[in-house]
């Protein structure tokens, strides 16, 4: 069933107030943070006025209610990508989640499975959102381990056609994008996750704009790690998630040490509480998992089926608009299939810092720039880009006032 | 329209007809300067005679506003002592932390005062400001090097 736009954006109260004097605001940055609705704004005010303590801490009712809300979230989490709850670790974004990988590789000893040696590869791709390269990058340095990474083809799909000499005997890890944030390609990662298995590598999945976007069940996907940010998913600030499969969340040695993360303590030694608590270190970000649980529940309401279909539309629609306008070259595929609703494009004599400007003042907020992807955008041969992303509350009539505010770019600086 | 505050026409004009463009062969000091929020870069050598900006040139690619700004910049900049170029910096500083309310010193500043509105859009001070950064930066590293 097609999306009710109209009612969906009742949900969300930014889109009530105005914007530079009046305009309407037409929101298409949801890949850098999506809007939220008042029911993740009220799950996270309700938090703190009827509940707050801290979970896992406390004798009293308070501290229980705060518990059974935290975990009542991760079972959330968890049967939303079709996990176990026991293989949900809380982090404060997705970007920790990758660090803490990356960090606990670098804890691990010599005869473990995630020991990295300067006979080690990492291999990575050219579309990584520099969140999943430079965890790597580092620690390929730390380690002596060599950096490798899959090319991107001109029309901004990943390269596969190295996949033998890139992923072989000595790859311990392989971390990749599942949705580009630039171009909007979707890897189809079925054959690279087969091939990394064979060799023994552990497969890392940075999911940040396909979870929010597109089913996602993590045991048909197959990876061994996955991490995506909240905030990109209806969700607050300050959450993000590490999906691990259990045995692997178990062995891997903890990155943070502290409180609530422990079995037992001495003056000089400590051992680890079982996973996913041993990667929680000190009184998690409760409120926001909270309200992380209540957008994954409103996002089920409406059908992620349904929200991947209407932005499937959409983006048909942005693509066929923006081939009208001369001077616009979409920067990324521009055919439908195992594409998501992020589409980057430049116009001739137009920065997209400038055109980005225009656009706001029209009350249209796009990101321009090099999105966090600066290898790539470097690599397509365009230092900047702008970027309209899309999500369940656009629709039609905010790519008309996309297109619309082009066009009136393109005479305001004379092109 | 209130975005005319930031595009002036002078802002327009050096963006699509920038001066001392391209690099000259011979210099005291180069530096490369990047904007990592955009990714606009510049690259800019500087000669000096004495305490005299005597040859300055640059090459980039950004927006409008970094690109116009390192134009002006380099004109303004030019045939200055380091002393009167300090202040013309200094200026150009206050200017830009104004938060629009700034009155520019035109005798100062001339064309450089088609930036005041910039200072209303706090993405936009550091796209102004790049030029100008690497040429505080050259101009410390060729006294080194005289």
């Amino acid at each position: 069933m097609p999306l009710d736009v109209a009612r969906i954006r009742k949900d969300f109260p930014i889109f009530t107030r105005t914007i530079r004097d009046g305009k309407k605001l037409i929101y298409l940055d949801s890949g850098a943070t999506s809007q939220k609705p008042q029911v993740v704004i009220d799950a996270e005010v309700d938090f703190y006025a009827k509940h707050n303590a801290a979970a896992h801490r406390g004798a009293h009712q308070l501290a229980e209610e705060a518990t059974d809300l935290f975990e009542a979230s991760r079972q959330t989490v968890a049967s939303f990508l079709g996990a176990k709850s026991e293989e949900i670790v809380f982090t404060k974004g997705a970007t920790e989640s990758l660090n803490l990988l990356a960090y606990s590789f670098s804890n691990a000893e010599p005869g473990s499975k995630f020991f990295i040696g300067p006979e080690n590869s990492i291999v990575v791709s050219e579309m990584e959102h520099h969140a999943n390269l430079i965890p790597w990058q580092q620690l390929a340095k730390r380690s002596g381990a060599e950096l490798k990474w899959f090319g991107v083809t001109s029309d901004g799909r990943l390269d596969e056609s190295k996949i033998d000499s890139l992923i072989t005997a000595n790859t311990k890890i392989v971390a990749l994008t599942q949705q580009s944030n630039v171009l909007g390609t979707i890897n189809n990662l079925e054959q690279i996750i087969k091939k990394a298995h064979q060799v023994g590598a552990i497969v890392i999945i940075d999911a940040c704009q396909s979870v929010p976007h597109i089913p996602v069940d993590v045991t048909e996907l197959g990876a061994d790690f996955l991490a995506f940010s909240g905030h990109k998913i209806l969700g607050p600030t300050g959450v993000g998630v590490l999906w691990g499969r259990y045995e692997l969340l178990n062995e891997l040695p903890p990155f943070l040490f502290g409180g609530s993360m422990i079995e037992n303590v001495t003056m000089t030694d400590a051992t680890w509480a079982e996973a996913p608590r041993k990667f929680e270190a000190g009184v998690p970000n409760m409120a926001q998992v909270v309200g992380l649980a209540a957008a994954i529940k409103y996002l089920q309401a409406i059908g992620i089926e349904e929200v991947h279909e209407h932005e499937k539309n959409l983006t048909a629609y942005l693509l066929k608009e923006l081939a009208q306008i001369s001077g616009v070259s979409v920067v990324g595929p521009t055919d439908l299939s195992l594409r998501g609703g992020t589409v980057s494009f430049t116009v001739d004599g137009i920065h997209p810092h400038d055109l980005g400007q225009y656009l706001d003042s029209a009350g249209i907020a796009v990101r321009t720039g090099h999105h966090c992807a600066w290898p790539l955008t470097r690599a397509l041969g365009v230092p900047a880009t702008t970027r309209a992303s899309l999500y369940l509350y656009n629709d039609n009539s905010d790519i008309d006032a996309l297109v619309v505010a082009i066009n009136e770019a393109k005479k305001y600086f004379g092109q | 329209m209130q975005l005319d505050n930031l595009y002036q026409e002078v802002i327009l004009d050096h963006y699509k007809h920038p001066e001392n463009k391209g690099l000259a062969a011979s210099y005291d000091a180069q530096v490369h300067h990047i904007n990592p929020s955009c990714g606009d870069e510049i690259t800019l050598n500087l000669t000096l005679q004495g305490d005299k900006v005597s040859a300055i040139s640059w090459d980039g690619v950004g927006c409008s506003i970094s690109q116009a700004s390192v134009s002006i910049m380099s004109s303004l900049m030019l045939n200055k002592n380091l002393e009167q170029a300090q202040i013309i910096l200094d200026d150009f500083m206050l200017l830009m932390q104004s938060k629009g309310i700034g009155a520019p010193d035109e005798a100062i500043l001339e064309d450089a005062v088609a930036f005041a509105g910039v200072s209303q859009y706090p993405a936009r001070i550091k796209c102004a400001l790049l030029g100008w950064m690497a040429f505080k930066d050259a101009s410390v590293q060729a006294q080194k090097k005289n």
